[in-house]
């Protein structure tokens, strides 16, 4: 790691970003006093063989700025820093989240109270939730000994008891973790990790038979008493866990960490830093979603609540054909525009998870593509709406019966109808060929009611300007504000019951070029006027029993903002959003929404 | 001269490989370094913990769990007997006794004095691991096991289903792009590495399931029937541990694709050999891919060793298209334009310009192409 520079003195900064698909690479300069990014290079990760090597992608993503940049950046493989003359950057930082999933087993004593808990703690904090082990999950303990052994997980939460309670139970927990010994998945020369998380009553007993089995760590209980669940603790020794353990496995992870000027972040922990950051500045409510190749992470701020979660294996090509399997072929075939043969198109998706590194060269690919990415988007916020609940700080109030029906336990933090702001990043919403298609994927994916903006992440930047907005946080904004954000419009949909096609709302904007547009949305339409990031007078009339965000009846005087895209009219319905279900109506709905909103090319119609 | 890093499968005549066979527990290694092995020489073994038999002695004997380990007859880890007495209450004025017997031969694995349950452990199940392919033993990882070295062809596939398997190679189609049907399927295929074309059906591979054919090696195969074999749909290229009769390994993809003519050419050559072949995959770090190995004996030199430099595209490459719509085709690389390119789905991209076997020429986004590593 090289000597930080002075604030002041870093002009050059080079930042990567190195996905479990493609490794990104900007070139951030300092140019007529602000920070702009001027270039951007990217390379497939090279986690495979021959390679083997992370660092190898992004050798090849730095090569390709060098080449459109024509600055020396690299010297013999190494990053020359700070700068010399005309060659070289002043600071280098990355973010990862190359080295595949986190694969996790919990367990709590009451499968539906600590076990749930644990389990929140578990997928919040980014793993993929093996199996649930409780007292009362009906297997035999020989069964569950034997389970355990067959998983063999990278790490275990073990939870069990509020403080004070039982400790018996939470002991038997631990003896049959003890009995079948686990082993952890990558490494045969280190210990399992284990996290106790329980009744702080059955720490000596929890120590006696896991310390020297295990590395055990105990953190505060999950479940402290049965109305408040304090899952941070948790969560972030998972995180420490998973940095140490799992990443430290991909492949010349240790030799990137030399490198780079600061820490490495994990992706999804950079992008949360950003979406934060223009929470906190805004005052407004944000959903963020960064769609990758194995997961897909959606962050969100409600009520001044920072929520993440992460699909762990919800994404584009390592895990797209789980987004098949989880969403099923109907729902990714109603958002195409085109017959398909059912095996022709289950054979294209997985094609896609074999060969991840590709990219859609025919139209038709495309679309298949972005209908794909809807319903990976959707199934994320479903789990992310799931999770987010209200937990106020580390304490989250339920009653004693809320905490004895634990299947909708909590109440979601995430309002759509509160909802400000959309951000979407990752390939398939920043790459999108057509604005209009990265709009269109987020609001059919995430469905947002009331007057919503949406924004992309211009290249898929929010990674390493996280990163860098803990090093140089001038620079991180500066290019935020002006590179990376693109606005894209304000979708405004209005909530009611549809009667026999009568209209939705009225709807008047006047533009800023004076012009006024004025009329009727009605059911099933999507309207889209075409106008720039400008605050532009709105004013919208709900019909009877309908709401635009100021409750039901509601008229809204308000301003809003265009963007790449413009205003979008969405009178497509919520509670339920309905897409028709026989093939012709459904195909001609799609030509008509995809027509009106520009968002593929005309003569490519019919494919 | 522009070049292209990208991703490639092996299809070499004679390289040197080395693999490594690890015990997924540590244990004893066999092997010594310079000991020449065959397939079937075990190189490890170890002992993986037996099944296990609770007891809750505490609740039987009717006694504090605290106070268990008054009444326990053996101590941890002895070794027990079917039928053996292993807890007794103390009765009253000594008759009266309740007492438990072991229900199994094993050891006495864990008494617990919190929860007043008794562990029995049956003994170990015993596993070993084998050499794999033949050849030389290079490397001893004490305790882990050993890594084996030898000169073989190497086919690797795209995506495995199934684990390790052995037998004769059998070529079962004239061609790369002829389907395995059901009257080529005999019943001397038994045991055999049978090798197609372009697909094999669902229907198709159930035969080959009941007529015991070790492994197929074919082109394609539907996504939905991978599904259906496995009982359950594959939402990650993460496999090997299925447990088929028949493992199946893919060159080519999903679908029906013509098996590449050099990956044809080269099983066939190799027609009545004795391989070791592998579906286990992984796409993710640490990237596994499926493989067919055929040792080699013969003093032929090595014709190929790979280095990074053999992955790059570069001018006259060949090149395998691996994305619609030109999937499975291949050609020579003409020219790497550095500009980005806008292709048919608005996409920038950087393309390569690929000169196809029947002379057309056409755009490719280079993210699209596959390196075939061929000697």
């Amino acid at each position: 790691m090289a000597k930080i520079l002075k604030s002041e003195d870093i002009k050059i900064i080079l930042a990567t970003d190195c996905g479990s698909t493609t490794t990104k690479a900007v070139l951030i300069q300092f140019v007529d006093g602000v920070y702009r990014l001027t270039h951007r290079g990217e390379a497939p990760t090279t986690v495979e063989t021959p390679f083997e090597d992370v660092t190898k992608g992004v050798l090849n993503a730095i090569t390709e700025l060098e080449e459109l940049s024509g600055r020396k950046i690299l010297d013999d493989d190494k990053i020359i820093s700070p700068v010399k003359e005309n060659v070289g950057v002043d600071i280098y930082i990355s973010t990862s989240s190359a080295g595949g999933g986190l694969q996790m087993m919990v367990g709590g004593v009451v499968k539906g109270m600590t076990g749930e808990s644990a389990t929140r703690a578990a997928l919040g904090a980014g793993a993929i939730v093996m199996d649930v082990l409780a007292s009362n999950d009906g297997r035999l303990y020989h069964e569950k000994v034997k389970r355990i052994r067959q998983l063999r997980p990278d790490m275990i939460l073990l939870s069990g008891g509020v403080d004070g309670g039982t400790v018996p139970h939470v002991v038997e927990l631990a003896e049959i973790l003890e009995t079948a010994n686990p082993k952890p998945r990558l490494g045969i020369n280190y210990k399992l990790p284990v996290i106790y998380a329980g009744n702080i009553d059955a720490r000596d007993e929890i120590s006696k038979r896991l310390s020297e089995k295990s590395d055990l760590t105990m953190v505060d209980n999950i479940r402290p008493t049965l109305d408040r669940e304090n899952l941070q603790p948790s969560r972030d020794r998972i995180h420490d866990l998973f940095m140490e353990h799992v990443m430290a496995q991909a492949p010349g992870y240790k030799k990137l960490m030399s490198w780079t000027d600061a820490p490495i972040m994990p992706t999804p922990g950079a992008v949360g830093e950003i979406i934060q950051q223009i929470a906190k500045k805004e005052s407004i409510s944000v959903v963020g979603v960064d769609i990758g190749g194995a997961t897909t992470d959606v962050f969100s701020v409600f009520q001044g609540q920072f929520n993440r979660t992460v699909s762990a294996n919800l994404g584009m090509s390592y895990s797209v054909c789980n987004v098949l399997a989880e969403a099923g072929n109907e729902n990714v075939l109603k958002w195409t525009p085109f017959e398909v043969d059912e095996r022709e198109l289950t054979n294209q998706i997985a094609n896609k998870m074999i060969r991840p590194t590709t990219v859609p060269q025919s139209m038709k690919a495309l679309k298949i593509e972005q209908a794909i990415a809807r319903e990976a988007l959707r199934l994320s916020f479903e789990q992310h709406k799931s999770f987010a609940v209200n937990l106020k700080g580390v304490q989250q109030e339920r009653t004693i019966s809320d905490a004895f029906e634990q299947t909708e336990s909590g109440e979601t933090l995430v309002d759509l109808m509160e909802l400000d702001l959309i951000v979407g990043s990752g390939g398939v919403l920043s790459h999108a060929p057509r604005r209009q298609q990265a709009a269109r994927m987020m609001i059919d994916a995430f469905l947002p009611e009331g007057i919503t903006q949406i924004a992309v992440d211009s290249i898929f930047m929010m990674p390493q300007l996280g990163v860098l907005s803990t090093v140089h946080p001038k620079a991180a904004v500066e290019v935020f504000d002006k590179d990376c954000m693109v606005r894209l419009g304000t979708c405004i949909a209005p909530v009611g019951e549809i009667k026999n096609g009568k209209s939705m709302m009225t709807y008047k904007l006047e533009f800023q070029n004076g012009t006024i547009e004025s009329g009727e949305l009605l059911p099933g339409e999507l309207i889209l006027f075409p106008t720039p990031y400008a605050p532009l007078k709105a004013e919208f009339i709900p019909a009877k029993n309908f709401d635009v965000g100021k409750g039901k009846n509601q008229p809204v005087n308000t301003e809003i903002f265009g963007g790449e895209v413009g205003i979008i009219l969405d009178g497509r319905g919520r509670r339920p959003f309905e897409i028709p279900k026989d093939s012709d109506s459904r195909m001609q709905k799609l030509l008509e929404w995809s027509k009106v909103t520009n968002e593929y090319p005309l003569t490519e119609d019919s494919k | 001269m522009s070049r292209s890093y990208t991703p490639g499968l092996k299809v070499l005549h004679k390289t040197l490989v080395q693999k490594t066979r690890l015990l997924p527990l540590k244990g004893k290694v066999q092997g010594t370094i310079g000991e020449q092995v065959s397939p079937d020489t075990i190189v490890a073994s170890t002992n993986i913990p037996g099944n296990i038999k609770m007891l809750n002695i505490a609740n039987t004997l009717n006694i504090e769990p605290d106070t268990i380990f008054d009444y326990m007859q053996v101590d941890i880890d002895e070794e027990i007997q079917k039928g053996q007495l292993i807890a007794e209450s103390k009765g009253l004025f000594g008759f009266f006794k309740t007492q438990v017997f072991s229900p199994i031969d094993g050891t006495l694995g864990n008494v617990s004095d919190v929860t007043g349950q008794v562990i029995l452990n049956e003994p170990p199940i015993p596993i070993e691991v084998d050499a794999y392919t033949s050849g030389k033993i290079i490397e001893v990882i004490p305790e882990e096991g050993v890594v084996v070295e030898t000169e073989a062809s190497l086919i690797q596939g795209i995506l495995g289903v199934g684990g390790e398997s052995r037998g004769l190679i059998k070529i079962l189609v004239k061609s790369p792009d002829q389907e395995i049907t059901e009257e080529l399927l005999t019943e001397d295929c038994e045991d055999k590495i049978i090798v197609g074309g372009s697909y094999i059906s669902h229907q198709v591979f159930e035969k080959a399931q009941k007529l015991n054919v070790s492994a197929i090696v074919v082109g394609g195969f539907h996504y939905k029937d991978i599904n259906k074999i496995l009982g359950y749909a594959l939402g990650v290229a993460i496999t090997g541990s299925e447990n088929l009769k028949t493992s199946l390994i893919l060159t080519e993809g999903f679908g029906k694709i013509a098996m590449a003519q050099r990956t044809f050419d080269l099983l066939k050559e190799n027609e009545g050999e004795f391989v070791a072949v592998n579906g286990a995959t992984q796409i993710r770090a640490g990237v596994i891919r499926p493989e067919v190995l055929v040792p080699k004996t013969s003093s032929d030199s090595i014709t190929h060793s790979l280095d990074d430099e053999g992955q790059a595209i570069s001018e006259n490459s060949i090149v395998r298209v691996i994305r619609d719509p030109y999937f499975g085709l291949i050609g020579k690389v003409k020219s790497l334009p550095s500009k980005l390119i806008r292709v048919e789905s608005e996409t920038m991209v950087r393309v390569a310009e690929v000169e196809f076997e029947d002379g057309n020429v056409s755009v490719i986004p280079r993210a699209n192409l596959e390196m075939i590593l061929s000697d």
